[in-house]
């Protein structure tokens, strides 16, 4: 666990001492705000025309019309951040040379790809960190339920480990960390648009491809709803990208 | 403490490493010596567990770097050809990452990190960032890194690589202080650095072991003939070679420069035989000066020629 520690808190290091934290979680508090205010504005318009009583919705709820969108909406800038965050995770220990140092240590591969797992998890959470701001204004001048903003939470962490996960491995096939990142984004963008294309097909194709989408599953999350089926789906991905990430470390050793 | 056993590494269709043997004792240093592409960096790499062989077996302290890696690493200090720093972390952060990853117990590090920059005299660049290094002191951070958790064997690729005359003298003396603590193999293209430094080198060229020896054994075993240099101060330097080749044992006389009345020459002899008295009484009974009479020696760059030349690995 030590070694594990030792690695993540490298990266996280690592993270701050280059632009890249900055710019991530700048980036996402940004955006972040850019759909809060646009949410919070179209909430309010509902919320009038059901006041007056215009035939709009029946009942007014700020967890279903205002933070389930919300926490929905985060994908997108996990789409465009968390590239950032693995692409030079492995990529960039290779091309220096360090990854010479990290794997003649008494370390275990699954301990190195596990600290960077974690370092790489532990920015995406002071990325989120910065929306509890947001959500603190909601619960002063507002009175939401709490339940479906922690499950919200709980579903963004595993949704974002899925990403992370997924940029590691990709990370750790390659010297070069723009093409890592590259890839990444290209990658993420296809588990992300899988259910738009879903619905282009049959019933079963579409069962399957929704399963398949990472960001599918976030929907219950946000409705306050932890369901065994999404954590399951969100634990085994996570372990599934990192254990392949131990796979292609590995077997880099053995072609050299 | 290091034993390599019938070792083989391909990559691909290119064998860097084909079949070579050889143990280290305890406490000895022994120098790795070959030309570019030997294959020195690819042993290093299999001894510190970086990549698998491809066949054979290498034992470090005790464990098979391939069978137990973990507690082989413990034991093993490592230098790679180029030294693994973090361009980002100031040098004493480096180094306190490394101690940690190395299993330097936490209370220790603080004190371990500090005698260690001590040592390989980068103290007054502890709080620079790496990336910004000089080459000679990320080689001396580097090497500091390797020795950090104090490790039985140390394995370093070209420590003196980039480093100013003043610090390869202090680099060697380092190594020579740990040699008989630690048990070090090292490699180089410098040769006087192995005689200096090293009880024994193994030569290899071409992924193969072309010698195993003490530098002093290598230097007389590949002297077939003795060879004296003889400075001669002489009014007739014609009479000089006859005079030499009628000593008996010497085959042959060479004299290589004249320089007014004195004469260069270099004198064989049968191997085994010390002519260097009756070469000396030749001349002096003569009534001639001897103004130099030494032996001369293959020089250990010549023998690393000799050997690594391609129409010699015939014989
Ligand atoms: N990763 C690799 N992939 C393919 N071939 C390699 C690889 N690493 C080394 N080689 C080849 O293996 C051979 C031995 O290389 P190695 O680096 O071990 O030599 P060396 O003795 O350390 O040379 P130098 O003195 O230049 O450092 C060379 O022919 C080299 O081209
Ligand atoms: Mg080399």
């Amino acid at each position: 666990m030590n070694n594990i520690l030792a690695i993540a808190h490298k990266e996280l290091k690592s993270y701050f001492a280059s632009p890249i934290a900055y710019i991530v979680i700048g980036f996402s508090a940004i955006l972040y705000g850019w759909f809060f205010i646009n949410l919070l504005y179209y909430f309010d318009r509902i919320s009038m025309q059901a006041g007056a009583g215009f035939g709009g919705p029946q009942s007014v709820n700020v967890n279903e019309q205002l933070i389930s969108p919300l926490f929905l909406n985060v994908s997108v800038i996990l789409l465009f951040t968390l590239p950032l965050v693995t692409m030079r995770t492995y990529s960039e220990e290779k091309r220096s040379g360090t990854i010479e140092l990290l794997l003649t240590s008494p370390l275990t591969d699954l301990q190195i790809v596990m600290g960077k797992f974690l370092g790489g998890l532990t920015l995406y959470a002071a990325m989120l960190a910065v929306t509890v701001v947001h959500m603190g204004f909601l619960f002063a001048f507002g009175n939401p339920e709490w339940r479906p903003v922690l499950s919200g939470y709980l579903g963004l962490l595993l949704m974002g480990g899925c990403f992370l996960s997924l940029g590691l491995f990709i990370s750790s096939l390659t010297r070069n960390q723009i093409v890592a990142g590259m890839v990444t984004f290209a990658v993420f963008l296809l588990f992300w648009v899988i259910n738009w294309i879903a619905t282009f097909m049959g019933p079963t194709t579409q069962n399957v491809l929704n399963y398949l989408s990472i960001t599918e599953h976030l929907n219950d999350f946000t409705r306050g709803v932890v369901d065994t089926k999404h954590l399951v789906y969100y634990v085994s991905f996570i372990a599934f990208s990192l254990f392949l990430t131990v796979r292609a470390v590995d077997s880099e050793r053995w072609r050299g | 403490m290091i034993e390599v056993q019938h070792l083989t590494k391909r990559y691909g269709p290119t064998t860097a490493v084909d079949d070579i043997s050889f143990r280290v004792e305890k406490g000895e240093v022994l120098g790795f010596l070959g030309p570019n592409g030997a294959g020195k960096t690819t042993t290093m790499r299999v001894l510190t567990g970086y990549i698998p062989p491809t066949e054979g077996r290498a034992i470090v302290a005790g464990y098979d770097v391939f069978d137990q890696p973990i507690e082989a690493k413990r034991r093993t200090g490592y230098l790679p050809e180029l030294p693994p720093l973090y361009p980002e972390m100031t040098v004493r952060d480096y180094l306190l990452f490394v101690s940690r990853i190395k299993a330097v117990p936490r209370g220790e590090r603080k004190a371990r990190v500090g005698e260690i920059m001590e040592r390989t005299r980068i103290t007054d660049v502890a709080e620079r960032h790496c990336g910004k290094l000089s080459k000679g002191y990320r080689q001396r951070v580097g090497l500091a890194q390797a020795l950090l958790h104090n490790p039985e064997v140390l394995i370093l690729d070209e420590p003196t690589a980039g480093l100013d005359p003043k610090q390869i003298i202090e680099t060697r003396q380092l190594i020579k202080q740990l040699g008989g603590d630690h048990t070090i193999i090292l490699s180089t293209h410098i040769l006087p650095e192995v005689s200096q430094t090293c009880q024994r080198v193994v030569i290899i060229n071409k992924g193969r072991v072309v010698a195993v020896d003490s530098p002093e054994n290598l230097t007389a075993r590949l002297r077939g003939s003795e060879t004296m240099y003889v400075q001669v101060d002489a009014p007739v330097i014609g009479d000089v070679r006859a005079a030499l080749q009628a000593v008996p044992g010497v085959t042959e006389v060479a004299v290589a420069e004249t320089r007014g009345n004195i004469a260069n020459c270099e004198v064989n002899s049968e191997s085994g035989r010390d002519v260097r008295r009756e070469l000396a009484s030749a001349v002096v009974s003569r009534g001639w000066g001897l103004l130099e009479l030494r032996p001369l020696r293959m020089s250990l760059e010549e023998i690393f020629l000799h050997l690594t030349t391609e129409d010699v690995a015939h014989e």
